[in-house]
């Protein structure tokens, strides 16, 4: 290929456990441990460790991959699998330990909006400021002052500290800086994921503006929907390896699986709020639909959530619900047996809580379920983000178009027509 | 998930790029492991010239901010130093400007400012410069810049100070009637000699300091301690005698911050050791710090 413009090589991150997150409790610790054992603390920040060790962690390992030319490579992973890693060598924040990589072009890299803004200072030196930061000349950002102002929509407070502006205001400024940016290589990590959802909008609606003027993205994201429709090409980071390039669709299916094979804590061991300490009541949850994939859900699709219960024998009368909040920790709904007939518990040592939901027309999103017990006064238990329920677009509405996020939570059924 | 591409259709595109992006005019970019030493990449400093001024800006900018006296703390709080130091040395008892020469005598306001100004600017540099890169680990972990501008614009409000402090120095010299000695037209190589010094030690403590946080704790006592130790206030005469004042010249700071008073007060008397001494601790400081510095950098990201 002889268009490539990012090309990876064998590219591999070790950090020292305990280098990562390097203790600086106190004087007198340090001082102690430096007379104790001085060598030890040395040999811990010398620069070339030797990646052998037992206690090295390899945050990302043997990634191969090229970017050609006006590609948008969405890096999709769960959190912790590598992908900012990856983003910050690319962007040589932090040096690889192994491999290369290859960059033609200039590199600007957006792993968080506003870097560098001072709070002191007021909109229009911090436009000048984040603009020399994000590798802007004075001339560049002289010339797209007003553009990037009229994007922030915050012309009226341009003289004011920004340590007076609202969150939305900063942030909305400090996104319009980084929109203006004309690298021929972007590198961005999550940033559309701020402001409120006209602005996200907006920023995504950048975002494709940049794609379509033949600029080569890297592009994190949680946000399905973007990468679906953003990105040309998708790399799964699981475990510090990247997969296959593959299609965007095929990647957020990969994505989906991956986060729903999620076997880290069995929700017996999950932490848990209870009135009075006993042992765990909810101890699984199994989530399915006619999707086929466990924890996801077309628009619209009938759900059924399958709670295992243990050890309430001394329980009566409690009712149950179950509560499914968007990744901005709203409530979105509730199903309580309070509100449904039909329900009655009488306390077993073990058994099953079936809740079956016949549509279920949320927009399509990430939701969190959440599960409680209560005996009318106070809770027996809950535990929040017991697991991921992934929303997926179904063309419920026959048009191919449904709202999205940020356009309201619920896919629902209307009439319009025009009369008179 | 092709529900979104609405999302797109929903927004206009605001404005028009240059739709060709030329990727091969541009020098290819190769990251992969480095081992040791690590020049300094000068091309890479001067491409990216103006964020230096716009750091070195902000920090000018931002210091007298809400402040109501504002920019006259730069000249009052040398003054006030000088104030408090002239009293003290006045002070009955204490005696010490009767070791002053005959032409200092009546002046040592004077000879107290012409000591503080290289120090304040030194010790503001130290104590600045050596958190700057703790003290901003976003510009560290989140974004790529030429990271040694980041302890060395630190020192352009330190410049400033130094620039205000040697307007009001004159001043009071003119007013005085003092006339200076005809070295003082080194005084321009002295203050790039200090600035030099300064940047030196500030790459050594900042890039120091981020891994050994300990430096926070130290650094204050570095500045307060190299104060006396580099005879800013006492005069060093009235404690050293000649066979043994040499040993001074081991002290980086004293060097530099004497030549100051020697190139401008007769009775002092022109030292050019002195001026040497200051010369070579200057070479050997930027020298270690740019060299430390830059090993350390790639490593920053990780562990700031």
């Amino acid at each position: 290929m002889n268009n490539t413009v990012i090309s990876v090589r064998g590219l591999g991150k070790a950090y020292r456990i305990g280098m990562v997150n390097p203790k600086h409790t106190n004087f007198r610790e340090t001082v102690m441990e430096a007379v104790k054992t001085p060598f030890k603390r040395m040999r811990k920040y010398d620069d070339d460790f030797s990646t052998d060790e037992p206690d090295t962690f390899w945050a990302l390992k043997d990634i191969n991959f090229d970017v050609g030319q006006g590609e948008v490579l969405g890096v999709i992973g769960r959190n912790g699998a590598g992908k900012s890693t990856l983003l910050k060598v690319l962007s040589r924040i932090t040096e690889p330990s192994e491999g290369e990589a290859r960059i033609r072009g200039r590199v600007s890299s957006l792993l968080e909006v506003g870097t560098g803004f001072h709070p002191e200072l007021t909109g229009r030196e911090n436009i000048f400021l984040n603009g020399a930061i994000l590798g802007m000349k004075h001339a560049e950002i002289k010339a797209k002052f007003d553009e990037i102002v009229a994007f922030s929509e915050v012309e009226k407070f341009l003289d004011t500290p920004v340590k007076r502006y609202s969150s939305g205001m900063y942030v909305r400024l400090a996104f319009a800086v980084a929109a203006h940016l004309e690298p021929e290589v972007l590198i961005v990590d999550e940033v559309l994921a701020v402001g409120d959802a006209s602005f996200q909008k907006k920023c995504l609606g950048k975002m494709g503006d940049v794609v379509k003027h033949g600029r080569t993205v890297l592009f994190v994201s949680h946000n399905m929907d973007a990468v679906a429709s953003l990105c040309t090409q998708c790399l799964v980071v699981e475990k510090g390896r990247a997969s296959e390039k593959l299609s965007p669709e095929d990647g957020v299916k990969a994505y989906l699986s991956l986060t729903n094979a999620d076997g880290s804590v069995p929700l017996r061991e999950r932490p848990r709020i209870q009135h009075r300490t006993r042992p765990a009541i909810f101890t699984g949850l199994k989530i399915t639909s006619g999707s086929g994939h466990p924890n996801v859900v077309q628009t619209g699709d009938a759900v059924t959530f399958e709670i295992d219960i243990e050890n309430c024998e001394d329980l009566k009368n409690v009712t149950c619900g179950i509560a499914l909040h968007n990744e901005r920790s709203q409530r979105i709904v509730f199903f309580h047996t309070l509100f449904h007939s039909g329900f009655t518990f009488a306390g077993s040592k073990a058994g099953k809580l079936i809740c079956k939901v016949p549509s279920l027309p949320l927009v399509p999103d990430s939701y969190y379920v959440e599960l409680v017990m209560s005996d009318g006064y106070q809770f027996i238990e809950k535990v929040e983000r017991v697991d991921r329920l992934d929303v997926v677009f179904a063309n419920t509405l026959g048009t191919g178009k449904i709202p999205s996020r940020g356009q309201g939570f619920f896919v629902l059924p209307c009439d319009w027509k025009h009369e008179g | 998930m092709s529900s979104s591409v609405s999302q797109l259709e929903l927004t206009k595109p605001l404005e028009t790029h240059p739709p060709v992006v030329d990727y091969y005019s541009q020098a290819e970019l190769v990251i992969r492991p480095r081992r040791g030493w690590i020049p300094v990449d000068w091309k890479e400093l001067w491409t990216h010239r103006e964020l230096l001024y716009f750091l070195a800006w902000r920090d000018v900018k931002v210091r007298y901010k809400q402040a109501i006296l504002g920019v006259a703390w730069a000249v009052l709080a040398p003054l006030l130093s000088v104030l408090v130091f002239t009293l003290i040395m006045g002070a009955r008892g204490l005696g010490t400007n009767k070791s002053l020469p005959p032409d200092l005598k009546d002046h040592t306001g004077l000879f107290l400012f012409a000591g503080l100004i290289p120090w304040m600017f030194i010790s503001q540099a130290i104590g600045t410069g050596g958190l700057s890169l703790v003290n901003q680990q976003n510009l560290l972990s989140k974004i790529y810049m030429p990271r040694l501008f980041i302890p060395a614009s630190t020192i352009g409000s330190g410049l400033v100070d130094m620039c205000i402090s040697f307007g009001v120095f004159f001043i009071w010299m003119v007013g005085a009637g003092y006339t200076p000695s005809p070295q003082i037209v080194l005084l321009p190589f002295l203050v790039l000699l200090t600035v030099l010094l300064s940047l030196g030690l500030a790459f050594v403590l900042s890039a120091a300091t981020v891994t050994y946080r300990d430096l926070r704790f130290l650094i204050p006592f570095i500045t307060q301690i190299g104060m006396w130790l580099s005879f800013v206030i006492l005069p060093y005469k009235s404690v050293f005698n000649k066979k043994w004042e040499y040993v001074l010249l081991l002290n980086p700071f004293f060097g530099i911050v004497d030549s100051f008073r020697s190139c401008m007060f007769r009775g002092w008397g022109w030292q050019p050791w002195h001026l040497l001494s200051s010369v070579l601790w200057t070479a050997a400081v930027l020298a270690f710090g740019l060299f430390y510095f830059r090993k350390t950098e790639r490593r920053f990201a990780d562990i700031a």
